[in-house]
Order: C-alpha cells, then structure tokens, then sequence
C-alpha cells in the first residue's frame, strides 16, 4: 500500500444495542444524535426481543456455580480496567473509571458470599431440616444511571446474583461501550442486555411485561415517570426498587442484590 | 367409618359479646355503624361489629402515630417483656381463643387447639426474643423502626396471621393498625383485650373491623408508613398500585396454587397423608395449600385408590366436634366460588369425585373432592379455589415435572414426595417456590420464612427476615 501523506480518517464506531450476545441496530431502524454519534433508539420491540433473550440465558446463569458467576464478574473488572482509556475519552472521570473497577471487584466476591448472609438455617420446633436461601428473582428490567459507575452499580448486583437483566439507559457511548466490555467478559449472552435511548418510551414496556419480574426505577430522573412505571409494575407484581439519586461512591450495602432475591425454604424431616 | 359418638368442646369457655366497637387508643369505642359476623357453621349471628368508616380509620392511625413516639422509645428489653406478657396471655387463655377461632372462622377445634393458637404464642415468643437483638439481625447496626405500619389480614387463620403481622411490627418498634378480615373478626378483638390485659401502652395496637372499604382507607392512609397484607392476588395488586410512589414500605402475602409432586419413589402411605393435609387441612382455605396434584404416571392408579380410600374417612361436620377433620367453608361467598369453579371442573372434562358424606342442612359446606383427568389448561389447574377440591395431574420425567409445576404466575409453595435425596435437592431448586416441603406439607413455625415467588407476591413472614419489613 502506497503510504499517503494525508492525514489518517480515523474509523468511527456504531453504537448499537446489545442484545442476547449480540450488536443489532434498532429494529425500528431509528438512530439518535448523541453529542455528535448517530446511536440505535430502542423500541418497544428491541425491548421485548432483549426480554426474550433474557429469559433464555436466566436458569443457565441461576444455574451456574457461584464461584463461576464471580470469576466472570471479576472478569468484567479486568476489561473495564483495560479500556480505561475509552471510558476516558468519553468523559468518565479516573476516579470514577476506579470506582467502576473496585466495585465490580466488590460485587464478585458476592457471588458465593450472599447466600450466607442471607440465608438462614431456622431451628423450627420439630424434628425438620429448614433451610432458608436467596435465589434469584429472575429477569429483571434495570432503568440505569447514565455513568459508568452508576450503570456498573445498579447491573453487577442484578447479575451478580444470578439474575438477567434488560438496561435502559440515557448515557448511550458509556452504555455501549461497557457492553463492549461485557462481550469480552465470558458473560454469557443475554445476561445484560442494554438498549440505548428514552427511558419513558421503552421502560413502560418493560414495567407492565408480564415476563418481567423485577424493576429496577434507580435511573428514573422524572417522578411522575417513576409513579407510572411502578405502577404499571403492580400488574404482574414485579418487585420495585423505586427510584433515587444516590451518591454511588457510597457503600451500596447489601440493598441492591437483595431487592432482587427471593427467600426459598426448604423443609424435610428428619428420621432414621 | 366407624361411628363415633359426638365429641363437642365446651362453648361455655368464651363469652361473646352481643357487639364489639372499634379498638382505639387502648379503649373498644361504641360502634356507629355495624355488620354481623356469623358462625358458618350454622349460620348464627355470634355479634355485631363496628364498621369503621375513613374518619375511624383516621383516628385509629393517629392514635398509632401518637404512641410510636414512646413504644419505638423504649429499650427494645422491655418491648421484648410486653411481647412475652402477650404471648403467655394467649397461652393462658388457648382454649377460648381456640373455640372462639373455630366458632367464626369454621375450622375443626382440633385444628385451631393443635395448630393455630400454639402457633400464635409461639410467634409471639419468637419476636418477643428479638426486640432487644434487633442489631444483630443483619439489617443494620442500629435498624430503625418505620413507624405506623397498616395491617390488613385474611379470615383463613385469623389469629395467626394476626400473629404474623403484629409480632415482628412491635417487636422492631412499630406501631399498628390491624384490619381483621370481614367474616372473622372476633379473634382480633378478643386480642385486643388480651393487649388490654398485658398492660401494653394504648394506641401501639389498634383493630378497626369492617369490610373491603375500611381496608383500603387504611392502605391508603397518608400517614401510614408501612403496608402489610396477607389475601387475594387481586387486592394485592390493587395495594400495590395504590402505594406506588407513595414511599410506603409494602410487603404482600398472596395466592398460590402449590403443586404437590409424588415421584415413583415415594412412600405412598406417607404420601397420601400429606397430599390429604395439603389440601383439606383447614377446608383447604390456605394460601398455599397443595392443590395441584402431579404424580407420576406409573403409579398414579395406585395412589388414587390410596387417596380415595383415605378420603372417605374424612370427617366432616362441626368444627367443634373433636373428632372433625374438615369443617365448614368460611362464607356463602366463598361456598359459592368453590362450587362453582369445581362445575366448570366437571363441564372442561375433569372427572370428579368426592367420597360419601353427608352434610350438615344448616351452615356453608363442601365435601373433599379430587378432579382426575386435569390438564394444565383446565381453569381448576390455573385458578385458586381456596376450598378442599384437589386437582390431579400426571407426569412421566422430573423436567416435566418441574415445567408442570412452575407453569403458573404463582410461586408460594410446592411438595416433593420422594425417597432419593439427591432427586429431591435437585427439584427443590428448580421450583419457583417461597416454600418448599420435602416428604412433607403444610409445616409453619415461626422461625421459618414465609413468602412467594411471582405473583403471590414478596417479603417473608418469620424467621429473621420477617424483621425486615419493619425494618429501616
């Protein structure tokens, strides 16, 4: 190739959606300026498409061993650190590039540890075996923060605990390019699942779906938005964590993985 | 059957009222406006109760507020000593409570002597021992209460689910308003007195009685920060819509429609007790009652005989006979629901059965009835019937098994009958169940989390985590 002595055109990138392990367009064919970047405008459709694709990656991620669903977690860490540049580019703050980091380490030592501090053994008055332990609440539509760390904040303790989730955000290039990095993370594919574009035009979709069973309002700046969402979420009677600006430098507590686990009990005789 | 001479318990040990008024602020108030609440055993008036309207509702939420200031102020130690008062009162006065239960809600004595009251103290005594622990519980190093906290309870186990809802409420701090179901509310009142008797300061505990309206004037009241019911799917999301956005806590105890899985393995005799206690124990008015049926093919004839062999023992007849196994339906409505999903069982092709028995002339009655021939279409499978029908169904594999089992929008209980540990481990996970009961059914204790899946909604009752609905 003959060198030419024009400056170099760089290669621009698409920001799509990720579904299901995949980047489609919009099925709506629409596209968004964002500062710039024609990014996909998720539809009703695409949200439907990722709650399927959701669905069908849940019991395989439920299933796998807590130690794995950690090392992938942690996995997620080594990528976010090594596009730190990127996230950069974008505007992230080191800081907050850090802060994504450490709590992504944070949440997969989770993975196998929450079970024993949520759980229980109960000494029932009787000759029974009675254990009590988290489980997963299942698909689980997240309305994200717009940051990084806010997204990392609200999606690792959905996942880490064996749930799949649907992302709604309204900060498309970070969005994006995290699930760059989760399609480099051995995350299997529709565990997240992120659509680009307005939270009141798709998360009505995902509140009143009836294959939906959590709701995650934290990215919902509107509060009559929220009112809605949470009540269509009444419907199908989707466990809500309600919205709120929080600082997400602050130690998130055990709140977010809990507002979506169920409590399972299990009882058997004892005998010889 | 054999014959047996009647056994009735005495009706002399509780002393009913001709009306009841609401209880507020430590004081039973003269009722403006009443209803009756009838033994539907015979459909005798026991007593008048006072309909609460929105402004009794109001006063009864204020007089709460009041007293959340000094009740959610003392030492968790000496909440703790009120809870354990309660709980021996409730010891002490068992067989009146116990008649008293079975006298308006309809269950058999022995149920409501054996089971519910023993239960009931015993919740009470397992709280009561939290109050001053409340930091260890692992919500928090120092947890708060949430203040007036709305209470709205069934009339399948009306003192206990009481028990469920004001034990771990005052134990964590908080005050109540409870609202006892419309055809069962005497209980509750009766525990007001018992309040009374334990000296527990006015207005931390408080019963308004009425109807479907008075609950939701509470539900929805301003002021009430915390929001707990245990009954239908429907009213649940109901509530839930209604709270939405308000920033009350809300926790919901809903339907369900349990399938109770019988493997080739299992030990039949043993099973078909649990399959007769999962689904007529307390005129299968319960939440999660084992009304579904999966056995597995291959030895789905010999069980059925079993089941019907057993059935046609049941007695059935006056819930304070000692000897009565199933005792009247809590209402004409709710007769009247169960006849008729149990018609469309038979007009969408599901066989019927029910063993000889006759029935009392007076009162609301059901004979145990198991429908054979059941597919997970049939509206018998799908829909709650809260009564003693059972439908039954087959299944070659553990996966089909499973996919029968969690093929509804509830998720509250499930059984598993069979012999190999690790085939019931591996099931057990794969439900979509809040309670799971292995070579058993229909357990509770109150150191045992209790709460569904999906649509029969979220939070547990008991055990550790039942603190942290009354938690902040």
């Amino acid at each position: 190739m003959p060198k030419s002595s024009a400056p170099r055109l760089s290669v621009r990138k698409t920001f799509k959606l990720y579904i299901g392990g995949a980047f489609p367009r919009s099925e709506s064919g629409r596209t968004y300026l964002v500062d710039g970047d024609n990014v996909a405008l998720a539809s009703r459709k695409d949200a439907r498409d990722a709650v399927v694709a959701a669905r069908k990656a849940q019991p395989k991620w439920a299933g796998a061993t807590a130690y794995n669903r950690g090392q992938v977690v942690y996995r997620i860490a080594e990528m976010v650190e090594s596009r730190r540049a990127e996230f950069k580019a974008l505007g992230t703050a080191g800081d907050e590039v850090n802060a994504a980091v450490d709590r992504l380490v944070w949440y997969a030592g989770w993975s196998d540890k929450i079970a024993q501090v949520a759980g229980n053994a109960n000494p029932v008055a009787g000759p029974f075996f009675n254990l009590s332990s988290p489980e997963p609440t299942g698909v689980v539509g997240v309305i994200a923060p717009p940051t990084l760390l806010g997204l990392v904040s609200v999606v690792a303790p959905a996942v880490v605990t064996g749930n799949t989730v649907v992302v709604v955000t309204g900060g498309p290039q970070v969005a994006v390019t995290l699930a760059e990095v989760l399609a480099t993370s051995d995350v299997p594919g529709g565990v997240v699942n992120i659509l680009t574009g307005h939270a009141a035009e798709i998360a009505p979709w995902l509140a009143s779906h009836d294959d939906v069973n959590g709701l995650d309002l934290t990215g919902v700046d509107d509060p009559t938005l929220a009112v809605e969402l949470e009540q269509a979420a009444a419907g199908t009677l989707k466990r809500v964590r309600r919205a709120g600006r929080t600082d997400f430098t602050n130690d998130p507590g055990l709140a977010p993985m809990t507002a979506f686990l169920e409590t399972k009990t299990v009882w058997h005789p004892k005998g010889f | 059957m054999f014959e047996y001479a009647p056994a009735p318990e005495s009706r002399s040990v509780v002393q009913i009222a001709p009306s009841y008024g609401l209880f507020i602020d430590g004081l039973f108030e003269e009722a403006k406006s009443t209803f009756k609440t009838v033994n539907p055993a015979d459909e005798e008036v026991l007593a008048e109760v006072a309909l609460a309207g929105p402004e009794d509702v109001d006063r009864a939420v204020a007089a709460a507020r009041r007293a959340f200031e000094t009740w959610s102020a003392l030492p968790g130690s000496e909440r703790a000593k009120y809870l354990f008062r309660i709980a021996r009162i409730i010891q002490e006065r068992s067989r009146e409570l116990a008649v008293l239960e079975s006298l308006d809600n309809g269950k058999p004595i022995k149920e409501s002597r054996d089971v519910d009251l023993p239960l009931v103290a015993a919740h009470f005594f397992y709280y009561a021992g939290w109050a001053d622990k409340l930091a260890y519980a692992g919500f928090g190093s120092d947890p708060k209460p949430l203040g007036v906290a709305g209470q709205v309870i069934p009339w399948n186990f009306p003192l206990l689910m009481l028990a469920w809802k004001i034990a771990p409420a005052l134990a964590a701090g908080n005050t109540v308003v409870l609202k006892p179901a419309e055809t069962t509310p005497l209980s509750a009142l009766f525990f007001a007195d018992v309040c009374r008797q334990a000296g527990l300061p006015p207005g931390v505990v408080n019963i308004v009685t009425g109807a479907g309206d008075t609950g939701r004037y509470l539900v929805e009241h301003p002021d009430v920060d915390k929001v707990a019911f245990t009954g239908s799917t429907e009213v649940g999301r109901q509530i839930a819509r209604s709270v939405a956005g308000t920033g009350k806590r809300l926790t919901l105890e809903l339907g369900g429609k349990a399938a109770n899985i019988v493997f080739d393995d299992a030990p039949i005799d043993q099973a078909v007790e649990g399959i007769v206690n999962g689904i007529f124990f307390n005129q299968g008015h319960v939440c999660c009652a084992g009304s579904r049926l999966l056995v597995q093919e291959s030895i789905a004839e010999e069980l059925l005989d079993s089941l019907k062999r057993r059935m046609a023992t049941l007695r059935v007849g006056d819930p304070l006979d000692k000897n009565t196994d199933v005792g009247a339906i809590n209402s004409a409505a709710q007769l009247a629901r169960i006849t008729e999903l149990s018609e469309i069982g038979s007009s969408e092709g599901a066989e019927r059965w029910s063993p000889e028995c006759s029935l009392p002339d007076r009162g609301f009655w059901f004979a145990p009835t198991i429908f054979t021939g059941v597919t997970q279409a049939h509206r018998i499978a799908r829909e709650e019937i809260f009564g003693p029908v059972l439908s039954v169904l087959t299944f070659r594999t553990p996966d089909e098994a499973i996919e029968k089992a969690n093929n509804t929008p509830y998720g509250l209980s499930a059984g598993i009958w069979s012999e190999k540990g690790s085939r019931i481990l591996a099931v057990a996970d794969k439900l979509r169940a809040g309670v799971v009961w292995a070579n058993t059914f229909n357990k509770f204790d109150p150191t045992s989390p209790f709460g569904g899946y999906k649509e029969s909604g979220y939070g547990r009752e008991g055990g550790r985590h039942g603190l942290e609905a009354y938690l902040a």
